[in-house]
């Protein structure tokens, strides 16, 4: 499976009369955008849209998800498939457009706790990757008859589609960069490169129930039992997010699409190691399917001859266990591990930072310790809702200040220790 | 930038071993070590007063000697709390560590010097910044260089040291974020590229092993045991009166259940917010079971339910937090003379 | 005092160092089982309160998954 990705990057977002690409400039007709939004659910009661560029006084919360709009330029299928009637093909070939450096973002009354926050300047924005993008905020309220579920999908599909919808912007237009990823079939792909090492991808996906969910073709991933994937259909996404609690570590649309790891993997694919192909994964809420889940990982693996594999896990607490199952379960098979994790190690960092543990995790890669207390200055604009700050998690009671400051731990901020390693952050031991 | 010098009596020149009752003493200006330490530091520093303390004063009389200095550093209102070093000398690295958790919990920064195998290192390394040093007073001559060299760099650092290894401290067994220079795939990549081919990685996260407890006896019987109910569910009664936080929780809370025989949507509800908490705020019994507990003691299989049950949130709370909240909690069922717990997790 | 971990994800109890272990259903409901009535529920439920406290009158030597 091939797929080139043509970047154009992004430079100016501004509202306009017409929605329009020109050269690096994104106009959005707002009424236009809003009415679309509208129609997607008759249970939405209030649309707002903004902009929040990088380096404004401008904080968003809460967020519930970040995307970025893609359209599928030559090839089979839909950008987030499987959620539209006819719209079920396989994604991952032919050609897409990314309108890279803008975002779609989703805010408003998200159900029960309110997570996510974004600062586009401060000390906050330092710890979240989205205070460099060019962000296109949706706050979207919904009527009463909505109960949570209904409320947290209405929410994930308005994001899903509008940023689809922008998307379409980038069809015909001149890439500026355009990027080839290519695996083959499974036998093809070992033959390629006989004398090298083959290694893989174990994708943990958060599936604990509401607000803690994430869709693989549309499919509630906590109904799947481990599976297979080209890497190259992420880029389509063909995984897609319903989580934003514990914002820190919570994997937004958006970081999926430009699934790290994956990305990473394929700069040495052909060099270092033969980079066979990606085993998606979840975290569910119960002893018996977390053990079949992991035997399957270790089983897939197995099976497609790798000798190591990267496994990356989302959230923390119960799913530390999912962790530690298949890096127990594939070295046990003798495939070499490199866990990709986060720590809850205290505000100060005093304590261990995994509620489970294993000897065989000798190599942990960690995107940093989401206990760590940071001081948010008082923004000049609020987009979202600020109410809830005391009560999100990484809040506590006295957290939002009277002046708009917000004294709280990073666990808050969206994607802070995000641990597909989409971004910097780390711990050590100091 | 003005230093507050902790010292013990022997470097403070009151005498050895028969001076060591000696009680808080403050001096302006340095003494003994003070001087090397402040010559060194010229231009950059200066010790504007020196504590004399004993170290079977201070040991003998912690709170008292603790409270002391507490009003001395009110008084003389320091940037920086500088203790030793203290060599090998057990009841002076100790005061010396107890100096510098007193320094943290007033959120000033504490710089001293030690033996690794002071029992003051590890009593409290979380809470100041150790030089290592040799055992014996002996090695002076390179403990105050050492020393002075890591306050300028925490002066030349605005207080923002890097790690243990390149600034020259002992490690503190604390986890400190930084911002890598390659993002973390990247680094994963890496490691995965060092560890197939056999050659050296270093993890950036030791796996724990964690500490073990005796088995308790069992009970000779239920019939008269008092049983009381414990959870890190988050079941707290309905709006959560204490706001116990959803994740990364800072207190526990202790409720009555007296005159309950069922927790309803009504009553109870969870904070907990790492899980989907639809069910438990339908019927908290299935995180916190108080209604089988209650049918099973009008039923005499159980003695009693303990009247009062205690919560907490497990969501991303610290392994410190959990430790001091299960001490307060054990403490309390056993002075209210409970016989068992049971305790559910979610 | 003895004290009964009534758990799902049993592999962190045995890791963290509980003594009595019991399993419990699932993550947000580990007494009770969303499918059940009422009544059925509440039923389990006695079931796994009896066994935990049956656990804390039989003597171990080491941690014990019951």
């Amino acid at each position: 499976m091939k797929l080139e990705v043509g970047n154009i990057h992004v430079e100016e977002l501004a509202f306009g009369n017409e929605s329009t690409l020109s050269g690096h400039r994104v106009e959005i007709d707002k009424g236009t955008l809003i009415n679309f939004i509208r129609e997607i659910d008759h249970r939405i009661t209030e649309v707002k849209l903004d902009i929040a560029l990088p380096g404004e006084k401008t904080r968003i919360m809460p967020v519930k998800d970040v995307v970025e709009p893609r359209v599928k330029v030559s090839g089979k299928g839909h950008i987030f498939p499987g959620r539209n009637a006819g719209e079920n093909d396989i994604v991952g070939e032919g050609r897409t457009h990314v309108l890279k450096g803008m975002t779609v973002m989703t805010t408003g009354k998200v159900v029960g706790f309110q997570e996510g926050i974004i600062d586009m300047s401060g000390t906050g924005a330092e710890y979240t990757p989205f205070s460099k993008t060019l962000n296109l905020v949706i706050t979207c309220e919904v009527d009463d008859t909505c109960n949570q579920y209904d409320h947290e999908q209405i929410l994930r599909t308005v994001g899903l589609e509008t940023a689809r919808e922008v998307g379409k912007l980038a069809k015909d237009a001149e890439a500026d960069e355009v990027n080839t990823y290519e695996t083959l079939p499974i036998l093809e792909q070992a033959a390629q490169y006989p004398d090298l090492p083959k290694v893989g991808y174990v994708y943990m996906l958060q599936s604990q129930g509401l607000l803690h969910d994430t869709y693989l073709y549309g499919v509630d991933v906590k109904a799947i039992v481990p599976t297979l994937l080209y890497p190259t259909e992420v880029m389509d996404g063909a995984i897609f997010s319903g989580n934003c609690v514990s914002a820190c570590d919570k994997n937004p649309s958006l970081v999926h699409q430009n699934s790290p790891i994956i990305h990473e993997l394929y700069k040495h694919h052909g060099t270092k190691y033969n980079f066979m192909g990606v085993i998606v994964t979840n975290e569910n809420v119960t002893l018996a399917d977390k053990e079949r889940s992991s035997n399957w990982v270790a089983k897939l693996a197995v099976q497609q001859g790798w000798d190591a594999a990267i496994v990356s896990e989302e959230g923390f607490g119960n799913p530390d266990a999912d962790l530690v199952m298949n890096c127990n379960k594939l070295e046990g098979a003798g495939i070499k591990t490199v866990l990709v994790t986060d720590e809850y190690a205290g505000n100060q960092g005093e304590s261990q930072s995994l509620a489970d543990s294993t000897p065989k995790g000798d190599a942990v890669v960690s995107n940093g310790n989401a206990n760590m207390i940071v001081e948010l200055p008082a923004m000049e604009r609020l987009i979202g809702h600020d109410t809830y700050v005391d009560m999100i998690a990484g809040g506590t009671e006295g957290s939002l200040r009277a002046d708009g400051s917000i004294s709280i731990e990073i666990q808050a901020i969206t994607g802070a220790t995000n641990e597909l390693g989409f971004h910097n952050l780390t711990a050590r031991q100091g | 930038m003005r230093i507050l010098h902790y010292i013990n009596q022997f470097f403070g020149q009151k005498g050895g071993e028969e001076a060591a009752n000696h009680p808080i003493e403050l001096v302006e200006g340095p003494v003994g070590p003070g001087g090397a330490l402040n010559a060194a530091l010229a231009g950059k520093a200066e010790i504007s007063h020196t504590i004399i303390c004993g170290d079977s004063y201070f040991n003998e009389n912690e709170e008292v000697a603790v409270m002391g200095i507490k009003e001395i550093i009110d008084q003389v209102k320091p940037d920086l709390i500088v203790a030793g070093p203290a060599f090998n000398a057990g009841r002076y690295g100790v005061a010396c560590g107890r100096v510098g958790k007193l320094a943290a919990e007033l959120g000033l920064p504490c710089i001293t010097g030690m033996y690794p195998e002071n029992p003051g290192y590890d009593l409290y390394k979380q809470t100041a910044y150790m030089v290592e040093t040799k055992n014996s007073a002996a090695d002076m001559r390179k403990a105050i260089p050492n020393m002075a060299k890591l306050i300028a760099s925490f002066i030349e650092k605005d207080g923002k040291l890097g790690m243990p290894a390149e600034e020259g401290y002992m490690p503190r067994n604390l986890r400190i974020n930084m911002f890598a220079e390659k993002r973390g795939a990247a680094r994963a990549v890496d490691m995965l590229i060092a560890k197939l081919g056999g050659e050296e990685f270093t993890t950036e996260y030791p796996m724990p092993v964690f500490d073990r407890v005796a088995p308790f006896k069992a009970l000779a019987s239920l019939k008269d045991a008092k049983i009381a109910l414990v959870t890190s569910g988050g079941v707290v009664p309905k709006g959560n009166p204490d706001h116990i936080e959803s994740s990364s929780a800072q207190k526990y809370g202790e409720y009555s259940i007296e005159g309950i025989d069922d927790l309803t949507e009504a009553s109870h509800e969870t904070a907990h917010g790492g899980y989907d908490p639809v069910k438990c705020n339908e019927n908290s019994d299935v995180v916190l079971p108080v209604d089988v507990l209650r049918d099973l003691e009008k039923e005499g299989v159980i003695g009693s339910l303990h009247n009062m049950f205690y919560t907490t949130v497990g969501n991303g709370t610290s392994v410190s937090n959990s430790k001091k909240f299960g001490a307060e909690i054990a403490q309390k069922l056993l002075d209210a003379g409970v016989s068992a717990a049971i305790l559910t997790s979610t | 005092m003895p004290v009964v971990h009534i758990v799902t994800v049993v592999p962190i109890s045995v890791t963290v160092g509980a003594n009595r272990i019991v399993p419990a259903v699932a993550i947000p409901h580990p007494l009770g089982n969303p499918k059940m009535s009422q009544e059925e529920e509440k039923l389990m439920r006695r079931e796994m309160v009896v066994k935990s406290l049956e656990t804390l009158t039989t003597d171990i030597s080491e941690q014990t998954v019951f």
